[in-house]
């Protein structure tokens, strides 16, 4: 089963988040901050991460740029979500590494669409 | 909605447009026709229904028929049909045709997500192209819809449905809290309003159709009438793209299925592909 680490610093949004990727097949992990995320991720590197801009502690980006500087962190693929929908923040995310970025608000359409696009979900036939 | 009146919409739906209304989708006249009787000034649906029983004025009929033929969609929708596009169907022509040029129609293009998709493809495929010119003619039967289309305009939601946010990037401007579609895919594509039950010959003829969800709302002898028609406007050795629900098995022998390729059809005249296929080997990948 392929892991997923859901970042956001709302519970509500991970409760939301935890029920649309396990609804995918995923196993699912929660963090609150970067620093959290960053710490599960140097005992165990998820496939894939879902990702907050705008958290306590450490902010979603500060977190990609620490995570693709770690020994296998090039291997999981992050998607951005966040509410922050302009075309600077997009640009900033991809150039740290993100895969994909999601707009909030998602839904699990939107979700399933990003993972498929960046090979974490097959086609269904 | 009583019996009598659910069969005028249906009648006329059928009539005008091919639709086939039914009884399970009823509740679409009421939630979609509602903003109709709005516009026309009817106090109530019921108002309008009672006006169409006398001598309706055309207009009506229009704005009628197009709320009730226009359909979901989104760039890129299901995927599949794109890669077999690039990857099969582009990769024969690239390979078989001389005249390096392509006509593409899009039978449905709705909002303009599957004309604007297939040009971003074209466009991100370019360098492998030299030379060659892609026309795309997008027609709907909906005025309204074709002019979102042409505007190009898309919301937040419809852009991250099936959108890769690099692409987005690249081709869309962002423009307060909407995404525009960039005018170099924008002038690749040219709309025009068009029936499906009308003749087809003043389109010309076509390389690749794509015709996809739009023959599940025609009954049986309406998809095989369309089917003959489109073969007409296809090109020998063209393709035509149906959705995911449709076929052309029992409708007509016009044509075959391209094995393996799913939603991809050839005419039956036209090159043999698949097993035993000189074709099938180096050119349909």
């Amino acid at each position: 089963m392929k892991s997923c680490l859901v970042v956001d610093d709302s519970r509500v949004v991970r409760k939301v988040a935890r029920r649309i990727v396990e609804d995918l097949g995923f196993s699912c992990d929660e963090a609150e901050n970067g620093q959290e995320a960053y710490d599960f991720c140097s005992g165990n590197m998820p496939d894939a991460i879902l990702l907050d801009w705008n958290m306590p502690v450490m902010s979603g980006i500060e977190f990609l740029e620490k995570l693709r500087a770690m020994d296998n962190g090039n291997s999981p693929k992050v998607v951005f979500c966040t509410t922050e929908n302009d075309m600077s923040h997009i640009q900033r995310a991809l150039q740290a590494g993100a895969n994909e970025y999601i707009m909030k608000p998602f839904d699990s359409e939107i979700i399933q669409s990003k993972f498929t696009q960046i090979g974490l979900l097959s086609l269904s036939e | 909605m009583n019996i009598i009146n659910f069969d005028l919409y249906k009648n006329l739906l059928k009539e005008k447009s091919g639709l086939i209304l039914s009884e399970d989708k009823s509740y679409l006249i009421e939630s979609r026709l509602t903003p109709v009787a709005k516009k026309w000034n009817y106090d109530t649906l019921d108002a309008m229904t009672s006006a169409l029983q006398g001598v309706p004025d055309p207009k009506l009929i229009e704005d009628i028929v197009e709320a009730m033929t226009t359909n979901e969609t989104s760039f890129f929708r299901d995927t599949r049909p794109f890669d077999i596009f690039r990857d099969t169907v582009l990769k024969y022509m690239k390979n078989n045709r001389g005249s390096k040029r392509l006509r593409i129609w899009c039978a449905a293009a709705s909002s303009g997500q599957e004309p604007y998709t297939l040009a971003i493809i074209l466009k991100e495929l370019a360098a492998e192209f030299p030379g060659w010119s892609f026309e795309i003619i997008g027609t709907d039967i909906s005025k309204d819809i074709l002019a979102q289309a042409e505007k190009g305009s898309y919301s937040q939601f419809e852009v991250q449905r099936g959108m890769p946010i690099t692409l987005l990037m690249k081709y869309f401007t962002q423009v307060e809290d909407r995404w525009e579609i960039n005018s170099e895919i924008k002038s690749m594509i040219k709309y025009q309003p068009f029936n499906l039950l009308d003749s087809m010959a003043s389109l010309g003829k076509f390389d690749i159709v794509f015709c996809r969800n739009v023959l599940i709302y025609f009954d049986q002898e309406t998809k095989g009438d369309v089917l003959n028609r489109i073969k007409n406007q296809l090109e020998s050795d063209g393709f035509l793209f149906l959705g995911g629900a449709e076929t052309v098995i029992g409708l007509t022998d016009a044509f075959k299925v391209v094995p393996d390729k799913r939603g991809l059809y050839a005419l039956t005249a036209g090159p043999h592909f698949g097993e035993g296929s000189t074709l099938s080997s180096q050119a349909l990948a």
